[in-house]
Protein backbone atom coordinates (compact mmCIF):
# COMPACT_ATOMS: atom_id res chain seq x y z
CA UNK A 1 0.00 0.00 0.00
CA UNK A 2 3.02 2.68 0.89
CA UNK A 3 4.80 1.40 -2.24
CA UNK A 4 1.33 2.26 -4.24
CA UNK A 5 1.22 6.08 -2.42
CA UNK A 6 4.38 6.60 -2.91
CA UNK A 7 3.74 5.57 -6.84
CA UNK A 8 1.07 7.56 -6.86
CA UNK A 9 2.58 10.27 -6.11
CA UNK A 10 5.51 10.38 -8.11
CA UNK A 11 2.83 10.03 -11.15
CA UNK A 12 1.28 13.19 -9.86
CA UNK A 13 4.96 15.35 -9.10
CA UNK A 14 5.78 13.97 -12.87
CA UNK A 15 2.65 15.37 -14.55
CA UNK A 16 2.69 18.58 -12.59
CA UNK A 17 6.29 19.02 -14.17
CA UNK A 18 5.65 18.37 -17.51
CA UNK A 19 2.51 21.03 -17.51
CA UNK A 20 4.35 23.55 -16.10
CA UNK A 21 7.21 23.25 -17.94
CA UNK A 22 4.69 23.22 -21.69
CA UNK A 23 2.69 26.20 -19.95
CA UNK A 24 5.85 28.58 -20.20
CA UNK A 25 9.45 28.77 -20.75
CA UNK A 26 12.27 30.02 -18.49
CA UNK A 27 13.38 33.98 -18.37
CA UNK A 28 16.89 34.03 -18.84
CA UNK A 29 19.76 36.55 -17.93
CA UNK A 30 20.80 38.87 -14.97
CA UNK A 31 17.48 40.01 -12.86
CA UNK A 32 17.14 42.62 -10.67
CA UNK A 33 14.09 44.16 -7.89
CA UNK A 34 12.40 46.92 -7.78
CA UNK A 35 9.90 47.95 -5.29
CA UNK A 36 7.05 49.68 -6.41
CA UNK A 37 3.50 50.66 -5.10
CA UNK A 38 0.56 49.42 -6.78
CA UNK A 39 -2.79 49.72 -5.21
CA UNK A 40 -1.36 51.63 -2.36
CA UNK A 41 0.79 48.51 -1.59
CA UNK A 42 4.26 47.67 -1.32
CA UNK A 43 5.25 45.06 -4.23
CA UNK A 44 8.56 43.80 -5.26
CA UNK A 45 8.54 43.69 -8.96
CA UNK A 46 11.26 41.54 -11.11
CA UNK A 47 13.69 43.54 -13.48
CA UNK A 48 14.71 41.24 -16.44
CA UNK A 49 17.23 41.03 -18.89
CA UNK A 50 16.47 42.60 -22.09
CA UNK A 51 18.05 43.09 -25.53
CA UNK A 52 19.50 47.22 -25.75
CA UNK A 53 18.77 48.99 -28.93
CA UNK A 54 20.37 48.81 -31.74
CA UNK A 55 20.17 50.05 -35.05
CA UNK A 56 21.64 48.38 -38.07
CA UNK A 57 20.56 48.07 -41.99
CA UNK A 58 18.94 44.80 -43.49
CA UNK A 59 19.32 42.96 -46.79
CA UNK A 60 16.98 45.51 -48.42
CA UNK A 61 18.97 48.77 -47.02
CA UNK A 62 15.96 49.22 -44.76
CA UNK A 63 17.06 50.98 -41.26
CA UNK A 64 16.37 48.32 -38.11
CA UNK A 65 16.49 49.17 -34.84
CA UNK A 66 14.90 47.67 -31.47
CA UNK A 67 11.44 49.37 -32.40
CA UNK A 68 11.35 47.36 -35.77
CA UNK A 69 10.64 44.32 -33.45
CA UNK A 70 7.91 45.95 -31.15
CA UNK A 71 5.43 43.41 -30.50
CA UNK A 72 7.26 40.37 -32.45
CA UNK A 73 8.83 37.16 -30.95
CA UNK A 74 12.16 36.76 -32.54
CA UNK A 75 15.01 34.44 -32.79
CA UNK A 76 18.54 36.06 -33.44
CA UNK A 77 22.22 34.59 -34.49
CA UNK A 78 25.39 35.34 -35.49
CA UNK A 79 27.20 34.66 -38.89
CA UNK A 80 28.78 35.47 -41.38
CA UNK A 81 28.13 35.21 -45.18
CA UNK A 82 31.66 33.10 -46.49
CA UNK A 83 31.67 30.76 -43.25
CA UNK A 84 33.91 28.10 -44.05
CA UNK A 85 32.19 26.27 -40.50
CA UNK A 86 29.08 25.89 -38.66
CA UNK A 87 27.20 29.02 -41.06
CA UNK A 88 25.94 26.54 -43.49
CA UNK A 89 24.51 24.24 -41.25
CA UNK A 90 23.04 26.95 -38.83
CA UNK A 91 21.08 28.38 -41.61
CA UNK A 92 20.65 24.91 -43.23
CA UNK A 93 18.40 24.37 -39.84
CA UNK A 94 17.21 28.25 -39.21
CA UNK A 95 15.13 26.93 -42.48
CA UNK A 96 13.27 25.21 -41.16
CA UNK A 97 12.61 27.42 -38.66
CA UNK A 98 11.81 29.85 -41.10
CA UNK A 99 9.32 27.27 -43.21
CA UNK A 100 7.57 26.86 -40.15
CA UNK A 101 6.70 30.37 -39.34
CA UNK A 102 7.49 32.48 -42.11
CA UNK A 103 3.34 33.19 -42.71
CA UNK A 104 2.81 33.63 -39.03
CA UNK A 105 2.27 37.72 -37.88
CA UNK A 106 4.80 38.98 -35.10
CA UNK A 107 7.76 35.77 -35.56
CA UNK A 108 10.93 37.25 -37.07
CA UNK A 109 14.50 35.64 -37.58
CA UNK A 110 17.35 38.00 -37.36
CA UNK A 111 21.30 37.23 -38.59
CA UNK A 112 23.57 39.44 -37.39
CA UNK A 113 26.73 39.17 -39.49
CA UNK A 114 29.84 39.52 -37.57
CA UNK A 115 32.17 41.02 -40.78
CA UNK A 116 30.18 43.96 -41.89
CA UNK A 117 33.34 44.95 -43.80
CA UNK A 118 32.73 42.19 -46.13
CA UNK A 119 28.97 41.59 -45.36
CA UNK A 120 27.64 44.48 -47.38
CA UNK A 121 24.16 45.16 -48.05
CA UNK A 122 24.66 44.15 -51.94
CA UNK A 123 26.20 40.71 -50.47
CA UNK A 124 23.59 40.40 -47.79
CA UNK A 125 20.82 40.27 -50.44
CA UNK A 126 22.97 37.94 -52.65
CA UNK A 127 23.36 35.54 -49.49
CA UNK A 128 19.28 36.01 -49.09
CA UNK A 129 18.52 34.86 -52.50
CA UNK A 130 20.94 32.08 -52.13
CA UNK A 131 19.27 30.74 -49.27
CA UNK A 132 16.01 31.20 -51.35
CA UNK A 133 14.30 33.51 -48.34
CA UNK A 134 12.28 36.26 -49.45
CA UNK A 135 9.84 39.25 -47.47
CA UNK A 136 10.32 40.56 -44.24
CA UNK A 137 10.52 37.27 -41.67
CA UNK A 138 14.49 36.77 -42.08
CA UNK A 139 16.61 39.98 -41.84
CA UNK A 140 19.47 39.77 -42.68
CA UNK A 141 21.96 42.24 -40.64
CA UNK A 142 24.96 44.88 -40.79
CA UNK A 143 26.11 47.35 -38.37
CA UNK A 144 29.25 49.02 -37.00
CA UNK A 145 31.62 45.76 -36.12
CA UNK A 146 31.83 47.52 -32.61
CA UNK A 147 28.08 48.27 -32.10
CA UNK A 148 27.61 44.02 -33.23
CA UNK A 149 29.99 42.55 -31.27
CA UNK A 150 29.07 44.47 -27.73
CA UNK A 151 25.19 43.54 -28.74
CA UNK A 152 26.50 40.01 -28.94
CA UNK A 153 26.93 40.14 -25.03
CA UNK A 154 23.33 40.70 -24.48
CA UNK A 155 22.37 37.73 -26.18
CA UNK A 156 24.51 35.99 -23.86
CA UNK A 157 26.56 34.54 -26.61
CA UNK A 158 30.22 33.69 -26.70
CA UNK A 159 32.19 37.64 -27.95
CA UNK A 160 33.39 36.55 -31.43
CA UNK A 161 36.99 36.62 -32.44
CA UNK A 162 38.87 37.13 -35.70
CA UNK A 163 41.48 34.76 -36.41
CA UNK A 164 44.11 34.17 -39.24
CA UNK A 165 42.46 30.83 -40.07
CA UNK A 166 38.55 30.64 -39.28
CA UNK A 167 38.43 33.91 -40.41
CA UNK A 168 35.72 34.46 -37.13
CA UNK A 169 35.43 32.12 -34.28
CA UNK A 170 32.09 32.54 -33.07
CA UNK A 171 28.82 30.31 -31.13
CA UNK A 172 26.35 28.84 -33.48
CA UNK A 173 23.15 29.96 -31.00
CA UNK A 174 20.24 30.63 -31.75
CA UNK A 175 18.60 32.92 -28.98
CA UNK A 176 14.95 33.12 -28.63
CA UNK A 177 13.75 36.66 -27.61
CA UNK A 178 9.99 37.53 -26.85
CA UNK A 179 7.97 40.32 -26.94
CA UNK A 180 9.15 42.09 -24.03
CA UNK A 181 12.83 41.64 -24.89
CA UNK A 182 13.86 38.82 -23.00
CA UNK A 183 15.60 36.08 -23.13
CA UNK A 184 13.62 32.85 -23.40
CA UNK A 185 15.68 30.06 -25.09
CA UNK A 186 18.92 29.52 -26.21
CA UNK A 187 19.82 26.43 -28.71
CA UNK A 188 22.62 24.75 -30.57
CA UNK A 189 21.51 25.87 -33.89
CA UNK A 190 23.98 22.87 -35.29
CA UNK A 191 22.12 20.21 -33.97
CA UNK A 192 18.56 19.31 -35.33
CA UNK A 193 17.44 18.44 -32.47
CA UNK A 194 17.91 21.34 -30.44
CA UNK A 195 16.27 23.11 -33.22
CA UNK A 196 13.43 20.96 -33.09
CA UNK A 197 12.77 21.95 -29.59
CA UNK A 198 13.39 25.77 -30.47
CA UNK A 199 10.53 25.24 -32.90
CA UNK A 200 8.08 23.82 -30.45
CA UNK A 201 9.47 26.38 -27.91
CA UNK A 202 8.20 29.40 -30.61
CA UNK A 203 4.79 28.13 -30.04
CA UNK A 204 4.63 28.17 -26.27
CA UNK A 205 5.73 31.51 -26.61
CA UNK A 206 3.18 32.76 -29.12
CA UNK A 207 0.44 31.00 -27.07
CA UNK A 208 2.00 32.85 -23.69
CA UNK A 209 -0.98 35.31 -23.13
CA UNK A 210 -0.27 37.49 -19.66
CA UNK A 211 2.56 39.48 -19.77
CA UNK A 212 3.58 38.91 -16.15
CA UNK A 213 5.16 35.22 -15.67
CA UNK A 214 5.59 34.19 -12.29
CA UNK A 215 9.04 32.99 -11.45
CA UNK B 1 15.56 -28.57 -31.79
CA UNK B 2 16.83 -30.78 -34.52
CA UNK B 3 14.91 -28.91 -36.66
CA UNK B 4 16.75 -25.82 -34.85
CA UNK B 5 20.26 -27.20 -35.10
CA UNK B 6 19.50 -28.07 -39.29
CA UNK B 7 18.81 -24.13 -39.28
CA UNK B 8 21.53 -22.76 -37.70
CA UNK B 9 23.94 -24.95 -40.18
CA UNK B 10 21.87 -23.46 -43.23
CA UNK B 11 22.28 -20.43 -42.38
CA UNK B 12 26.26 -21.28 -41.73
CA UNK B 13 27.07 -22.53 -44.63
CA UNK B 14 24.92 -19.38 -46.34
CA UNK B 15 26.86 -16.78 -44.68
CA UNK B 16 29.86 -18.85 -45.71
CA UNK B 17 29.31 -18.55 -49.31
CA UNK B 18 28.26 -15.44 -49.00
CA UNK B 19 31.26 -14.08 -47.92
CA UNK B 20 33.77 -16.37 -49.97
CA UNK B 21 32.01 -14.58 -52.80
CA UNK B 22 32.61 -11.32 -51.45
CA UNK B 23 35.70 -10.56 -53.68
CA UNK B 24 38.53 -8.37 -53.50
CA UNK B 25 37.32 -5.92 -55.57
CA UNK B 26 34.07 -5.44 -53.45
CA UNK B 27 36.32 -5.28 -49.95
CA UNK B 28 38.20 -2.27 -51.48
CA UNK B 29 35.08 -0.43 -52.39
CA UNK B 30 33.99 -1.31 -48.60
CA UNK B 31 37.33 0.13 -47.69
CA UNK B 32 37.29 3.12 -49.71
CA UNK B 33 33.73 3.79 -49.10
CA UNK B 34 33.55 3.54 -44.99
CA UNK B 35 36.40 5.74 -44.53
CA UNK B 36 35.11 8.13 -47.73
CA UNK B 37 31.73 8.31 -45.05
CA UNK B 38 33.78 9.35 -42.30
CA UNK B 39 35.67 12.03 -44.13
CA UNK B 40 32.61 13.22 -45.57
CA UNK B 41 30.61 13.85 -42.31
CA UNK B 42 33.72 15.67 -41.09
CA UNK B 43 34.86 17.73 -44.50
CA UNK B 44 32.07 18.31 -46.46
CA UNK B 45 28.67 17.58 -44.91
CA UNK B 46 28.46 21.21 -43.45
CA UNK B 47 27.94 22.47 -46.78
CA UNK B 48 26.82 19.80 -49.22
CA UNK B 49 24.55 18.51 -46.63
CA UNK B 50 23.49 15.33 -44.32
CA UNK B 51 22.14 13.84 -48.22
CA UNK B 52 24.02 15.82 -50.69
CA UNK B 53 21.17 17.89 -51.10
CA UNK B 54 23.11 21.36 -51.20
CA UNK B 55 22.11 24.36 -49.66
CA UNK B 56 19.95 27.09 -51.95
CA UNK B 57 21.44 28.27 -54.56
CA UNK B 58 24.81 29.07 -51.89
CA UNK B 59 26.26 25.51 -52.36
CA UNK B 60 25.35 23.14 -55.25
CA UNK B 61 23.86 19.55 -54.26
CA UNK B 62 26.01 16.48 -54.78
CA UNK B 63 22.68 14.54 -56.43
CA UNK B 64 23.33 15.34 -59.88
CA UNK B 65 24.68 11.40 -61.20
CA UNK B 66 25.36 13.02 -65.02
CA UNK B 67 27.47 15.94 -63.60
CA UNK B 68 29.36 13.68 -61.36
CA UNK B 69 29.80 11.11 -64.59
CA UNK B 70 31.05 13.87 -66.76
CA UNK B 71 33.04 15.46 -64.68
CA UNK B 72 34.54 12.00 -63.12
CA UNK B 73 38.02 13.25 -63.71
CA UNK B 74 38.18 16.90 -62.20
CA UNK B 75 36.38 15.85 -59.12
CA UNK B 76 39.71 15.41 -57.25
CA UNK B 77 41.08 18.70 -58.28
CA UNK B 78 37.61 20.40 -57.07
CA UNK B 79 37.95 18.93 -53.62
CA UNK B 80 42.04 19.31 -53.66
CA UNK B 81 42.01 23.11 -54.68
CA UNK B 82 38.28 24.27 -53.82
CA UNK B 83 36.26 25.76 -56.55
CA UNK B 84 36.11 29.43 -57.05
CA UNK B 85 35.09 30.19 -60.94
CA UNK B 86 31.92 28.73 -62.12
CA UNK B 87 31.20 25.28 -63.51
CA UNK B 88 29.37 25.09 -67.03
CA UNK B 89 26.96 23.46 -65.54
CA UNK B 90 23.76 21.41 -67.72
CA UNK B 91 21.27 22.80 -65.12
CA UNK B 92 22.62 26.44 -66.02
CA UNK B 93 22.75 27.41 -62.22
CA UNK B 94 25.50 29.50 -60.42
CA UNK B 95 26.35 29.15 -56.74
CA UNK B 96 27.09 32.04 -54.37
CA UNK B 97 29.85 30.63 -52.11
CA UNK B 98 33.04 29.52 -52.82
CA UNK B 99 34.53 25.84 -51.85
CA UNK B 100 37.33 26.14 -49.71
CA UNK B 101 40.52 23.82 -50.69
CA UNK B 102 40.86 20.13 -48.65
CA UNK B 103 44.68 19.35 -47.77
CA UNK B 104 44.17 15.81 -47.93
CA UNK B 105 46.52 12.76 -49.29
CA UNK B 106 45.05 11.08 -52.32
CA UNK B 107 43.74 7.97 -50.29
CA UNK B 108 41.22 10.27 -48.44
CA UNK B 109 40.13 12.13 -51.58
CA UNK B 110 39.60 8.65 -53.23
CA UNK B 111 37.52 7.79 -49.89
CA UNK B 112 35.44 10.92 -50.21
CA UNK B 113 34.65 10.71 -54.08
CA UNK B 114 34.08 6.89 -53.63
CA UNK B 115 31.28 7.87 -51.10
CA UNK B 116 29.99 10.73 -53.42
CA UNK B 117 29.82 8.35 -56.00
CA UNK B 118 27.95 5.76 -54.39
CA UNK B 119 25.36 7.74 -52.54
CA UNK B 120 22.75 9.89 -52.33
CA UNK B 121 21.44 8.13 -55.78
CA UNK B 122 24.71 8.39 -57.38
CA UNK B 123 26.22 4.54 -58.34
CA UNK B 124 29.78 5.02 -60.47
CA UNK B 125 31.78 2.67 -57.91
CA UNK B 126 35.07 2.80 -56.69
CA UNK B 127 38.02 5.42 -57.02
CA UNK B 128 41.12 4.45 -55.91
CA UNK B 129 44.57 6.72 -54.60
CA UNK B 130 45.78 5.87 -58.24
CA UNK B 131 43.04 7.07 -59.82
CA UNK B 132 42.70 10.41 -57.24
CA UNK B 133 47.21 10.44 -58.21
CA UNK B 134 46.98 10.63 -61.97
CA UNK B 135 43.58 13.09 -61.98
CA UNK B 136 45.42 15.67 -59.36
CA UNK B 137 48.47 16.02 -62.23
CA UNK B 138 45.92 17.45 -64.74
CA UNK B 139 44.07 19.96 -62.34
CA UNK B 140 44.37 23.21 -63.71
C1 LIG C 1 32.48 25.80 -47.22
C2 LIG C 1 31.51 25.00 -47.90
C3 LIG C 1 31.97 23.78 -48.69
C4 LIG C 1 32.66 22.67 -48.22
C5 LIG C 1 33.18 22.44 -46.81
C6 LIG C 1 32.76 21.77 -49.34
N1 LIG C 1 32.18 22.32 -50.45
FE1 LIG C 1 32.04 21.46 -52.29
N2 LIG C 1 31.26 23.15 -53.04
C7 LIG C 1 30.93 24.28 -52.32
C8 LIG C 1 30.48 25.32 -53.22
C9 LIG C 1 29.99 26.69 -52.81
C10 LIG C 1 30.58 24.81 -54.53
C11 LIG C 1 30.28 25.54 -55.85
C12 LIG C 1 31.41 26.52 -56.11
C13 LIG C 1 31.23 27.33 -57.35
O1 LIG C 1 30.42 26.96 -58.21
O2 LIG C 1 31.95 28.32 -57.50
C14 LIG C 1 31.06 23.43 -54.36
C15 LIG C 1 31.26 22.55 -55.45
C16 LIG C 1 31.55 21.21 -55.29
C17 LIG C 1 31.56 20.24 -56.36
C18 LIG C 1 31.24 20.49 -57.81
C19 LIG C 1 29.78 20.20 -58.03
C20 LIG C 1 29.05 21.36 -58.61
O3 LIG C 1 27.93 21.17 -59.09
O4 LIG C 1 29.60 22.47 -58.57
C21 LIG C 1 31.91 19.04 -55.82
C22 LIG C 1 32.04 17.70 -56.52
C23 LIG C 1 32.11 19.26 -54.41
N3 LIG C 1 31.89 20.58 -54.12
C24 LIG C 1 32.47 18.28 -53.52
C25 LIG C 1 32.86 18.55 -52.20
C26 LIG C 1 33.47 17.56 -51.35
C27 LIG C 1 33.70 16.11 -51.72
C28 LIG C 1 33.75 18.19 -50.16
C29 LIG C 1 34.45 17.61 -48.94
C30 LIG C 1 35.83 17.26 -49.15
C31 LIG C 1 33.29 19.58 -50.29
N4 LIG C 1 32.77 19.74 -51.54
C32 LIG C 1 33.38 20.52 -49.27
C33 LIG C 1 31.02 24.41 -50.94
C34 LIG C 1 31.69 23.54 -50.10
Amino acid sequence: MRKLTTLAGLIILFAACRNSEQATLPIYGNRDTKTVTKDGKEVVDTIYQTIPDFKFVNQYGDSITQKSLNGDIYVADFFFTTCPSICPIMHRNMLKVYNEYKNVPNFKIISHSIDPKHDSVAVLKKYADGLGISGNSWWLLQGKKDDIYNLSASYLVRRPEESAKELFIHDGLFILIDKQKRIRGSYDGTDEKEVARLIADIKTLRAETNTEIAQ
Amino acid sequence: MKLSAALTLLVLICCGIIASCTSDAELEFKRYYLAGERLYKSHCQNCHGAKGEGLGTLVPPLTDAAFLQKNKHRLACIVNLGLTDELLRVSGKTYVSKMPANNLPPVDIAGILTYVNNSFGNKTGVVTSDDVAKDLEDCK
